[in-house]
């Protein structure tokens, strides 16, 4: 479903990603960790080019960009409907009501009826556990509402692999649990996800895979079971302790 | 000052001039403000707003000949004086060829300058709206146009109301300044009527009053709309 080959970002002489290769399957959930600064939210960002890489390709489903050439606008919206993005501070439209936020999507882009958007929407947001709350504005809604909102705006657009960037790191503690939930409930629907997360029990309990990156690079892959068990990396121990102190 | 005041209200004569006056050019000043400065005002502003959306996206394209036209046109219009600008639109423009009616000079006039000015506050206006929200409608899959559109000019119009309609009030008191180009608005109404009674002080007075009028309306207008817009605060 994706594949990432030898990817480099560089912003001026701050060399963030230091070719990066990564294979996801279709219907896996990858889990991304690593300590800040070691360029995994860049790498998602890269993955619907947000930011654009300095060289490498990403291939989503049958888009493939080859950045190392000039990227045509075109084929970067194409990349883009390929994804679903959620953001750590939701970004949700504040000018517009929670099924607005979600119909947005495919009424602008997609060109739907704005009566079938809507239906959808209303759907999605029921699936999230909002259907009661469609006309609120976000201002009227908790952190975990919110973030739940954006879950539903991505997926309105259908798209074949969802992008989390720490999706739970501005919730308060008592909300990360509902969005989690969704998330869960995401990944055994078979959506294909890639998510940056500090949430070490939702990698140990969802993902397929943990990859663990420092500096730029990948430093280690495996399973949840194995990676946070006996990690082979002194990398990879050394930051796995820091979270449990 | 007593002495006037005294001889002003013991001379019964004058003061019913005065009346009389005030009465009988309250309805032609009324109507030169209705239908000629608010009517300039409004049209004004209209193409004064859309030049000034444009200009600010000149100025924040980063294509550096936009970026230069843009910044030209704003130090242009915000270094000469409106009243000179007229004067060369309608009086300037003749010598080559170019005849304009008073009208249309005067709302080419204004709307360049509401141009200018405004293009000042929607750029910043725009540039205050987060980064998130345009990565939000990119991962969507929006193009800048659409992002433009849907997601941050709608909330760059909110952050504009106040400012925006501070120019507003000003322009409908620039408006004045087109009576030196013929065009029969309130104030140039206003001088005429005291070209033929005398009376500067009154009939200036009452313009004045009917000037604060309309804005006092168009201040309690601006309320309305703030209001409506913070809704989703």
């Amino acid at each position: 479903m994706i594949t990432i080959t030898d990817l480099h970002k560089q912003f001026h002489n701050l060399h963030v990603l230091k070719g990066i290769s990564l294979t996801v399957e279709k219907g896996k959930v990858v889990v991304i960790i690593g300590p800040s600064g070691s360029g995994k939210t860049t790498l998602l960002r890269c993955l619907n080019a947000l930011e654009v890489p300095t060289s490498g390709s990403v291939q989503i489903g049958d888009v493939k960009l080859d950045f190392s050439q000039k990227v045509e606008r075109a084929s970067i919206s194409r990349l883009r409907k390929q994804t679903g993005m959620v953001f750590q501070s939701y970004n949700l439209f504040p000018h517009m009501t929670a099924v607005e936020n979600v119909m947005e999507g495919p009424v602008t882009v997609k060109k739907e009826s704005k009566e079938s958007a809507r239906a959808k929407a209303a759907n999605l947001l029921s699936k999230v556990g909002l259907g009661d709350k469609l006309d609120h504005y976000p201002a009227q809604l908790s952190g975990g509402q919110q973030q739940r909102v954006g879950i539903a705006r991505a997926l309105a657009m259908d798209p074949q692999v969802m992008l989390f960037d720490e999706p739970t790191s501005a919730l308060d503690p008592e909300l990360v649990g509902e969005v989690l939930k969704v998330m869960k409930e995401l990944a055994q629907e078979g959506m294909t996800m890639v998510v940056v997360t500090h949430e070490m029990g939702f990698a140990r309990e969802v993902a397929d895979e943990v990859i663990f990156m420092d500096q730029g690079v990948i430093v280690e892959r495996d399973t949840p079971a194995s990676l946070f068990a006996s990690p082979r990396e002194e990398r990879t121990r050394q930051f796995l302790q820091h979270l449990k102190a | 000052m007593q002495m006037f005041l005294s001889n002003f209200f013991d001379n019964p004569e004058r003061l019913n001039r005065w009346i009389d006056i005030a009465q009988s050019s309250f309805l032609p000043l009324l109507k030169g403000a209705l239908l000629y400065s608010l009517t300039l005002a409004i049209v004004s502003f209209f193409f004064g707003l859309i030049i000034a959306v444009l200009t600010a996206l000149a100025r924040l394209s980063g294509i550096k000949p936009l970026v230069g036209i843009a910044r030209f046109y704003v130090s242009l219009i915000r270094g000469t004086p409106l009243l000179v600008q007229l004067y060369i639109i309608f009086y300037g423009l003749p010598s080559v060829g170019i005849m304009i009616d008073p009208f249309p000079s005067a709302i080419i006039g204004f709307s360049l300058s509401v141009g200018a000015y405004s293009s000042e506050v929607v750029r910043a206006a725009i540039l205050s709206i987060h980064k998130g929200q345009w990565e939000a409608a990119y991962s969507l899959g929006m193009t800048y146009w659409q992002a433009l559109r849907r997601v941050v000019l709608p909330q760059a119009a909110r952050v504009s109301v106040p400012p925006l309609s501070n120019s507003f009030i000003s322009l409908v008191k620039d408006t004045s300044l087109a009576a030196a180009i013929l065009v029969s608005e309130m104030f140039r109404k206003a001088q005429e009527i005291v070209a033929s009674t005398y009376e500067p002080l009154l009939v200036y007075a009452e313009a004045a009053l009917i000037y604060w009028m309309i804005c006092f309306v168009l201040s309690f207008l601006q309320d309305r709309i703030e209001h409506k817009l913070d809704r989703y605060v």
